[in-house]
C-alpha cells in the first residue's frame, strides 16, 4: 500500500537555514546540509528546500547546498524558490536535486512546465500553487505571495496537470505561518479535481493538522516547516502519530 | 572491480551516482560514461532511466554502437546489469509511452500504463510503497519482506514469463517492481532514493 508522506521543509537564504532547528546537539544550526541529514535520519520521506535568497548574486549558494545534501541524504530532495527556466532546473538536477518546484514561472509562462516535463520527465516537476481565498474561490499569488494574479487556483491546478506537472504543492496563503492548520477546503477541492498527487502546505501548528490534511484534505503528502524547525515535534513523532490515527506511513 | 553507470542523457542521474559512490567508498571503482570501450571492460553495468520509455530508448539509440555494446555485455558475455526505473522497463520488447517503441528485448514483455481505475488511483505512483518479495533474488540479500521503497512512475513492466518477477508492489493491482533473470537485475523503484534499505540493495549488486 502506498504510504502518505511527511515532508519537512527548510527555508534557505544565502546558503543558510533561516529558521533553525532548536536542537542542542547541532554543531551549526544554520547549516542546511546538517539539518537535512537529521530529518532524513529521523524518517523524513522527502526533504524540501525553499530558497528564499533575495538577490541574484547569491543564487549560486543553493547549488552548493543541494550538491552537499545529495551526497548525504538518500531520500528524495525537492528544491524550490527562484526556479525560472529550463537552465535553472537542469542545474539543480545536476547538483543532485530529484525534483524542482516551480511557482511564479509556471504562472507567468506555463510553457516552462510543459517543456521541462518533456525534457526531464514529469516525475521531477512539482508545481507550487500559492492560493488565497477570495469570496467563494481561491486566487493564485506569485512572487512569494506578493502579487495577485486573478487566476483561479482550481482551474490553474487542472491546467498544470494537463501541462505535465507530476505533483502539486498547494500552499494556503491565508494559513501559512498561522499554525491554524491547512486550508482543508482548498486541499480537498484541488485533490478531487486532479489525478496527480497533492502535497498540502501552509499552516501546520500541531500533529492533528497533519492528520486532517490527509484524512479530510485528501493530500498524498503533508509538508510542514516550523513545527519541525523549532523542535516542537520530530519527524518520527509526527509519523508515529499519523500511524496511531490509522494513516498509512513508512515507519 | 569496475562498475559503470551508463550516462546516455537519460535525465537526472546524479542521485544514482551519489548512492553508488556512497556504497562503493574506495573499494570499488564507479565510472560514469557512455564510452563503449569503458563499458565493455566493466565488470558490471548500471542502466538508469528517467522520463519516458521512448525518450530513453531514443537516447540509447542516439549513441552509436551503445545498444550493440549493451547487448553483447548482457546476452553475449552474460555480465551483471542493473536497470533502474525506465532502465528496467527497457528490458521489455515494447513500450507504449508516447508511442509504440521497441525496447531492448532482454526479457520478453511489454510496458503499459498503470490501470488507475478511472482516476481512483493517482498517477504517477509517487512515494513509498512496500515490496512483496516473491522469489529469492541476489539483490534482496538481507532485505526484509515488506520493506519500503521509493517509487515514481506511471507505467509498469509486464513480463511474459512470470518466473522472472522477484518482487511486486500493491498499487491498484500487483505491479511488478523487481525482476531477476540470470545476470539481469532491475527495479522499478529507486534504490538510490530508498534510504538505508535502498543502499543495501545497491551494495548487494556491487558485491555480486
Amino acid at each position: 500500500m502506498l504510504k502518505n508522506r511527511v515532508i519537512p521543509c527548510l527555508d534557505v537564504k544565502n546558503g543558510r537555514v533561516v529558521k533553525g532547528i532548536n536542537f542542542v546537539d547541532l554543531k551549526d544550526a544554520g547549516d542546511p546540509v546538517e539539518q537535512a541529514k537529521i530529518y532524513s535520519d529521523g524518517g523524513a520521506d522527502e526533504i524540501c528546500f525553499l530558497d528564499i535568497t533575495a538577490s541574484n548574486e547569491n543564487r549560486d549558494t543553493i547549488y552548493d547546498v543541494v550538491e552537499k545534501t545529495s551526497k548525504k541524504c538518500f531520500v528524495p530532495l525537492t528544491v524550490g524558490g527562484g526556479v525560472r527556466s529550463i537552465d535553472d532546473i537542469n542545474k539543480l538536477l545536476n547538483c543532485g536535486a530529484d525534483k524542482v518546484s516551480i511557482n511564479t514561472a509556471a504562472v507567468q509562462n506555463s510553457e516552462v512546465v510543459l517543456e521541462s516535463s518533456k525534457k526531464f520527465g514529469s516525475q521531477c516537476i512539482v508545481v507550487a500553487i500559492d492560493a488565497k481565498k477570495n469570496a467563494d474561490k481561491w486566487e493564485i499569488f506569485t512572487h512569494g505571495g506578493r502579487n495577485k494574479t486573478g487566476i483561479d487556483a482550481i482551474e490553474f491546478a487542472k491546467k498544470m496537470e494537463d501541462g505535465g506537472a507530476g505533483e502539486l504543492l498547494v500552499t494556503s496563503m491565508d494559513r501559512d505561518g498561522t499554525q491554524a492548520g491547512y486550508d482543508i477546503a482548498l486541499m480537498s477541492e484541488i485533490s478531487s479535481k486532479v489525478n496527480i498527487p497533492v502535497i498540502a502546505s501552509g499552516g501546520v501548528g500541531n500533529l492533528d493538522h497533519l492528520v486532517d490534511g490527509i484524512k479530510l484534505g485528501n493530500a498524498s503528502a503533508v509538508l510542514a516547516a516550523s513545527i519541525f524547525h523549532y523542535g516542537k515535534y520530530s519527524v518520527k513523532e509526527a509519523k508515529e502519530y499519523l500511524d496511531s490515527k490509522g494513516i498509512p506511513v513508512r515507519i | 572491480m569496475n562498475v559503470t553507470i551508463v550516462d546516455y542523457n537519460s535525465g537526472n542521474i546524479s542521485s544514482v551516482i551519489n548512492s553508488f559512490q556512497e556504497v562503493a567508498k574506495d573499494k570499488v571503482n564507479i565510472k560514469v560514461t557512455s564510452d563503449l570501450n569503458k563499458i565493455k571492460s566493466s565488470d558490471k553495468i548500471v542502466l538508469p532511466g528517467q522520463g519516458s520509455f521512448k525518450s530513453c530508448v531514443d537516447a540509447l539509440n542516439s549513441i552509436e554502437g551503445l545498444v550493440d555494446t549493451l547487448n553483447d555485455f548482457v546476452t553475449g558475455k552474460k555480465k551483471p546489469l542493473f536497470g533502474i526505473c525506465v532502465g528496467l522497463q527497457m528490458f521489455a520488447d515494447i513500450g507504449y509511452e508516447e508511442k509504440e517503441t521497441k525496447g531492448l528485448g532482454w526479457i520478453s514483455g511489454k510496458v503499459l500504463k498503470i490501470d488507475n481505475y478511472n482516476g481512483k488511483y493517482k498517477l504517477p505512483h509517487i512515494g513509498w510503497n512496500e515490496i512483496n518479495i516473491v522469489k529469492e533474488s541476489k539483490i534482496f540479500r538481507d532485505i526484509e519482506n515488506n520493506s519500503h521503497m521509493y517509487f515514481v512512475h506511471s507505467y509498469e513492466f509486464i513480463p511474459e514469463d512470470k518466473s522472472v518477477i522477484s518482487a511486486t508492489t500493491d498499487y491498484s493491482s500487483n505491479i511488478v517492481c523487481s525482476v531477476e533473470n540470470e545476470n539481469i537485475f532491475g527495479t522499478q523503484f529507486h534504490p538510490e532514493k530508498s534510504d538505508k534499505v535502498g543502499l543495501k540493495i545497491i551494495n548487494n549488486f556491487i558485491k555480486l
